[in-house]
């Protein structure tokens, strides 16, 4: 991290390297605090929001793991974890099938009204989500999808299909036409060459565009307020709620829980990215 | 592309030429007679017809997709468009009523007519059963305070009045209201079946009897000052994260490739959790009774009395949303800096300029697209962001999304709320279109 300064650096320069270092550490420290600080906060033994005395002079009456076993034992948190995977997984999987396949489409040469059919696939990622859940709202109560899994499942589905359009067509880009044509010309029929050739080859973005689509089912908030109800609580859903009505530290264990579930998603994509980088590094 | 094209339809199609191919000696190009495939059919049609059939195959991928975000959310966002212009209640419920008021000249200053009244009691009588003719005052209510207990109080008593008439003075007997005149034009104003009139007031507009349309006295102006908050809060916020991302932009683009991606983790990380997480944190950091007041307690900077008030006001919805939109700062200005090369800075200081100097002059304006796509990227998340001000904003600090989904889900005024909701669509639109001019909405970076 240190470099050198050149030996001809002044000495306001030379302070002001060191101090731009401090500013940006500060600045990182803005960044991460908050996400960090959670984590002790999370094991307090009273129902507070921030540091006891007992907490500050480490001592282990201060430290208790009762918010986790709240969590743990309460129905309503349990409910909201089961909702989240099942709504977050359903709508994945719709939003990658129908994605990626429009993704293959979109990435062919002379598709007609390319940029427009682009704009509309991608709109969902650029409406703002309080628009998009109003209007489903609306629409979800006409045709009785309101309050149901079926609804949240489809309006997350709809939020997730963007990501995986732009992964899928970026991956799609460096694609190799003529490698289809060479399984063709070798005898091997439509179905075979998609699943031996093109999608062992985008795979990667698939899996990135499909992990997006997750997090935004997972973290979102907005739409299921608004589409969902009581029965279909996620996680973000009760933790809203949570806030909103009565505070308890409960919601700081879940929190870190989400620190812990976020860190790992992050070191998956990073891998794949690496995994992705060493692949196109051994080809070139 | 153009080769590319023909190369691929001389693949799909070479079943088609070969015979052509094989039997038609090099002389048949310059006959007259046009050259046909193996079916008689001229080449240049066929070309057509394969290339037609490939454009069909990339609809045909293209179209599940399509639909679906057609039925799940061009659909939803259709209807919400429509219900910010129709407006079918007062002509459904009185529709006698709306007709006969057809005659009248809601500027003479005049009551209307006995018929109008006698179309009012048949209306009522009809929609009383049914309780549904309350939703006619609720609706009003909107427009003119006051309706809503004068169509409750009428749908009782409307019922139990005389048979025959004359209805004008007995109607007028039951509430004064029926003699106000203003009452009336009320009535007419909104019995057309579409309107503008939840446009207008989510502009702080109103319709005078007259037809102009005159914006309200200040103390009344609600959705306007509430624009112009969001608008200045977004762009504080977008200013912020432009401050506090561009060094660190900046620090990741120049360190080596190694240490940057450790740092940029950090960056990422953020980026990756969950935005109630975040919030949350911000919540114990930043109340009363939170880590920074007891912290600045400690250190005896304030007394525990003057404990700072940093939430449930503008100020957390500042420092929270500038936290949370920061990294869409720092990933375009990253990725747009990475591009410079550090010869460009070099040579203008061995050409004598100061390193700041260089800074400003050759490594600042270089970064411009980049604070370009941030600072649009981070303004438009920001103008319809919803969470954080509802969670910290408390009353200073609530942007116009927090109102349209109060009038969705407290004040049930959906004409309203949709009016709301497309014209903050619109002005996101417009950005976006601002925002593509400067990028192009494909090389939006994810991550």
């Amino acid at each position: 991290m240190r470099t050198k300064l050149p030996p001809y650096t002044s000495l306001i320069e030379r302070i002001w390297h060191y101090a731009f270092r401090i500013i940006c550490g500060l600045i990182f420290l803005f960044l991460i605090f908050p996400i960090l600080v959670i984590v002790p906060l999370s094991f307090n033994a009273v129902p507070f929001f921030t540091f006891t005395p007992e907490m500050l002079s480490f001592d282990p009456e201060g430290y208790s793991l009762r918010w986790y076993e709240d969590f743990w034992t309460s129905v309503n948190w349990r409910g909201a974890v089961n909702n989240s995977f099942i709504i977050a997984v359903f709508s994945t999987l719709i939003a990658t099938a129908l994605g990626t396949v429009a993704a293959l489409g979109l990435s062919r040469r002379n598709v007609p009204y390319r940029t427009t059919l682009m704009a509309i696939l991608i709109s969902p990622m650029i409406v703002p989500l309080i628009i998009s859940a109003c209007g489903m709202f609306f629409f979800y109560s006409r045709v009785n999808l309101q309050g149901t899994h079926l609804g949240v499942i489809l309006a997350h589905a709809a939020l997730g299909t963007p990501f995986v359009v732009i992964t899928v067509t970026a991956t799609l880009v460096g694609f190799d036409r003529s490698l289809i044509r060479a399984a063709n010309s070798l005898g091997a029929d439509g179905v075979t060459t998609f699943f031996k050739v093109v999608v062992p080859l985008i795979l990667p973005g698939v899996i990135s565009g499909a992990l997006f689509a997750f997090i935004t089912s997972f973290d979102e908030v907005v739409v299921i307020l608004f589409v969902g109800s009581f029965e279909q609580r996620t996680i973000p859903w009760q933790m809203f709620s949570g806030i909103r009505e009565h505070i308890s530290p409960t919601i700081l264990a879940v929190a870190t829980l989400l620190v812990i579930f976020s860190i790992a998603l992050l070191m998956t994509i990073e891998l794949l990215r690496r995994r992705t980088e060493r692949l196109r590094g051994v080809r070139a | 592309m153009q080769g590319a094209v023909l190369r691929h339809l001389a693949f799909e199609s070479r079943k088609l030429f070969h015979q052509t191919q094989t039997s038609m000696p090099d002389t048949a190009i310059d006959s007259a007679q046009p050259i046909t495939t193996a079916d008689g059919i001229p080449l240049k049609r066929a070309l057509a017809r394969a290339l037609r059939r490939d454009k069909m195959k990339s609809l045909a991928l293209v179209s599940p997709l399509f639909i679906f975000i057609a039925l799940t959310f061009l659909m939803p966002i259709g209807d919400m468009l429509w219900r910010g212009i129709e407006d079918p209640i007062v002509s459904s419920f009185l529709p006698r009523t709306v007709a006969e008021l057809k005659e009248w000249d809601e500027l003479s200053g005049e009551l209307p007519q006995e018929s109008v009244y006698a179309a009012l009691v048949a209306d009522v009588k009809e929609g009383a059963d049914t309780k549904l003719i309350t939703r006619v005052g609720k609706r009003l209510n909107y427009e003119l305070p006051g309706m809503n207990s004068l169509f409750r109080k009428s749908q009782r008593r409307i019922p139990r009045l005389e048979e025959g008439g004359p209805y004008k003075d007995a109607v007028i007997k039951l509430d004064k209201k029926w003699a106000n005149v203003e009452t009336w034009q009320i009535i007419k104003t909104f019995s057309p079946t579409l309107t503008a009139g939840y446009f207008w007031a989510a502009l702080d507009l109103q319709v005078t009897p007259a037809g102009d349309v005159e914006l309200l006295p200040d103390k009344n102006r609600i959705y306007l000052n509430l624009f112009w908050r969001t608008l200045l809060l977004s762009g504080f916020i977008t200013l912020m994260t432009l401050i506090l991302g561009y060094p660190i932009a900046y620090l990741l683009a120049t360190l080596p490739l190694k240490t940057s991606n450790v740092l940029l983790m950090l960056v990422l990380l953020p980026f990756w959790t969950s935005l109630l997480v975040r919030t949350t944190s911000w919540i114990a950091l930043l109340q009363r009774q939170g880590v920074i007041n007891d912290f600045l307690v400690w250190i005896n900077l304030i007394d525990d009395e003057n404990r700072l008030s940093m939430i449930h006001n503008a100020t957390g919805t500042v420092v929270a949303m500038t936290h949370i939109l920061l990294p869409f700062m720092i990933l375009p200005l990253y990725s747009v800096m990475k591009t410079i090369p550090k010869s460009y800075m070099r040579a203008a200081v061995s050409l004598g300029a100061h390193p700041f100097r260089a800074f400003f002059k050759v490594y600042a304006p270089n970064t411009v697209p980049g604070i370009g796509a941030g600072g649009i990227l981070v303004f438009i998340i920001s103008i319809g962001y919803y969470i954080t001000p509802a969670l910290v904003g408390g009353r200073s600090g609530t942007f116009i999304s927090n109102f349209i989904a109060y009038h969705v889900s407290v004040s049930l005024n959906w004409g309203l709320a949709a009016a709301l909701g497309i014209i903050l669509l619109g002005l996101v639109l417009v950005l976006y279109i601002l925002y593509d001019r400067i990028v192009g909405i494909d090389n939006m970076k994810l991550g």
